[in-house]
């Protein structure tokens, strides 16, 4: 049988992409059906993280499945010694699918290798967060009307944020325009501007973060910028102002400028933002039920015709 | 003519596989990568002998044995310009040089420890990204290193 896992968004076409957001628009609409009804859909957090399972498992109760599972490696068998490839397959046993979140980079990848039923990579380490990027893209579509020919500026820590780096992947159907906010220590690595010129992605990089910079942004995506990241703490303690997000800052930005955060957010964008139209993040990790949904219904082989009927 | 000279140095094959133009300082790699010291047939080992193109140079010597292509692959990541000659009844009768293959699989180590590979009991996987410059890529955690840092397994 076909594998369709949902491990990493960068092979996806962008006819699957536009699909998959179709989808969660349906979802959108109405996001309790019983489509899900006798499925069984396990939830294995190696590693807590408790926004993205509460996202998950809610999509998975809005259309009628169960939900088994754990939030915490310390409470199973893989605190005894327990292999992965065990784990997931004894899992298997029980459930249609597993949703699953890890410390190890390319765990899920060798998880949809291994299991009988699809996989769901809900973050491994600092490689992929698949699902967060179909909620960003759908958050930028939605608010924008179209994902073609956007200036998106994305601030913060582009050196370690995987979110961003997925985004950047995801867009390359979509002919944007990129603009990288960052300090010199975090700014984006090599590879991806290497990324964007071979994919003919217009980029442009900054360190001042002010309200002149971001006057041309269609998206604003905001990350965090970590104590934890820097290896020169004065470095940290020179920049740690200097990327968070006032709202006299957006003065001058278009009307249709919409501001995005994966959150959590700490102190990157004031709470003076927060009332401010151009703020969508919080709306954002609501979309992140519907796009969920229509993973979750793709992979078990759901069909949009199916869920529309 | 030189391969009369080199055959002074070590004996004469009547059938098998000479490897020849190793850089010394990769000779062992290529010995453990193929398994040689698990082998059973005659096997001579040349270290640091004189060579006009590598200053010194390992060769080895396989009595029987004959590699497949796969195996011969292999070589790529450590000696990538190591050339095989097939020995039949004291002939050359083939040449066989290494090319880089597609993927590496169970060869070489991922250099990321918080890779899945280095953390569960499972073969390594590696695409080769580019096979000019000799990157490549984890199938796992998607790192890329360059050939010249691999750690073999």
């Amino acid at each position: 049988m076909e594998n369709r896992s949902f491990v990493t968004i960068a092979g996806h076409s962008k006819e699957k992409i536009l699909y998959l957001l179709e989808m969660a628009k349906e979802f959108e609409k109405c996001p309790n059906r019983k489509i899900l009804d006798g499925k069984v859909v396990a939830t294995l957090f190696f590693e807590p993280s408790t926004r993205t399972r509460l996202s998950f498992e809610t999509a998975v109760n809005r259309l009628g499945g169960r939900v088994i599972g754990f939030t915490d490696a310390a409470t199973t068998s893989s605190s005894k010694g327990e292999t992965l490839k065990d784990t997931i397959l004894m899992v298997s046993n029980y459930a249609d699918l597993i949703v699953m979140r890890h410390y190890l980079e390319g765990a899920a990848r060798y998880a949809s290798e291994i299991a009988p039923i699809p996989i769901i990579n809900a973050g491994d380490g600092a490689n992929q967060h698949p699902s967060q990027t179909m909620l960003d893209l759908y958050s930028i579509r939605k608010t924008q009307g179209t994902l073609e020919n956007l200036n998106i500026y994305m601030v913060g820590d582009l050196k370690y944020g995987r979110t961003v780096h997925s985004l950047l992947m995801a867009m390359r159907h979509f002919n944007p325009t990129f603009h990288f906010i960052a300090p010199k220590e975090l700014a984006m690595p090599e590879e991806y501007k290497l990324y964007c010129r071979q994919h003919n992605i217009k980029y442009v990089e900054h360190e001042d973060f002010n309200e002149d910079v971001i006057a041309g942004a269609d998206i604003l995506y905001m990350t965090r910028v970590q104590r934890e990241r820097f290896t020169d703490l004065m470095e940290y303690e020179r920049v740690k102002d200097v990327y968070i997000l006032r709202a006299n800052m957006l003065r001058k930005a278009k009307d249709n400028m919409k501001i995005l955060h994966p959150l959590p957010r700490v102190n990157e964008i004031a709470y003076d933002v927060d009332t401010d139209p151009h703020a969508y993040y919080i709306q954002q990790a609501r979309n992140g039920l519907f796009a969920r949904q229509a993973i979750i219904c793709d992979v078990l082989g759901i069909t949009l015709d199916e869920i529309k009927q | 003519m030189n391969n009369n000279k080199q055959a002074l140095q070590v004996a004469a094959l009547k059938d098998g596989t000479v490897i020849d133009h190793i850089p010394s300082d990769k000779l062992f790699q290529v010995v453990s990568l193929l398994g040689i010291e698990h082998m059973d047939t005659n096997v001579t080992i040349g270290f640091n002998l004189d060579s006009k193109k590598l200053g010194k140079k390992g060769i080895i010597k396989l009595a029987d044995k004959f590699f497949s292509d796969e195996e011969i692959s292999r070589l790529s990541v450590v000696a990538p310009n190591v050339k095989l000659n097939i020995i039949h009844d004291y002939e050359v009768v083939e040449k066989k040089e290494v090319h880089m293959p597609d993927e590496l699989r169970g060869i070489v180590k991922c250099p990321n420890p918080k890779c899945i590979t280095n953390n569960e009991p499972m073969q390594t996987w590696f695409h080769v990204a580019d096979k000019e410059q000799g990157i490549l890529k984890c199938h796992y955690c998607e790192k890329e290193q360059h050939k010249e840092n691999i750690k073999l397994l």
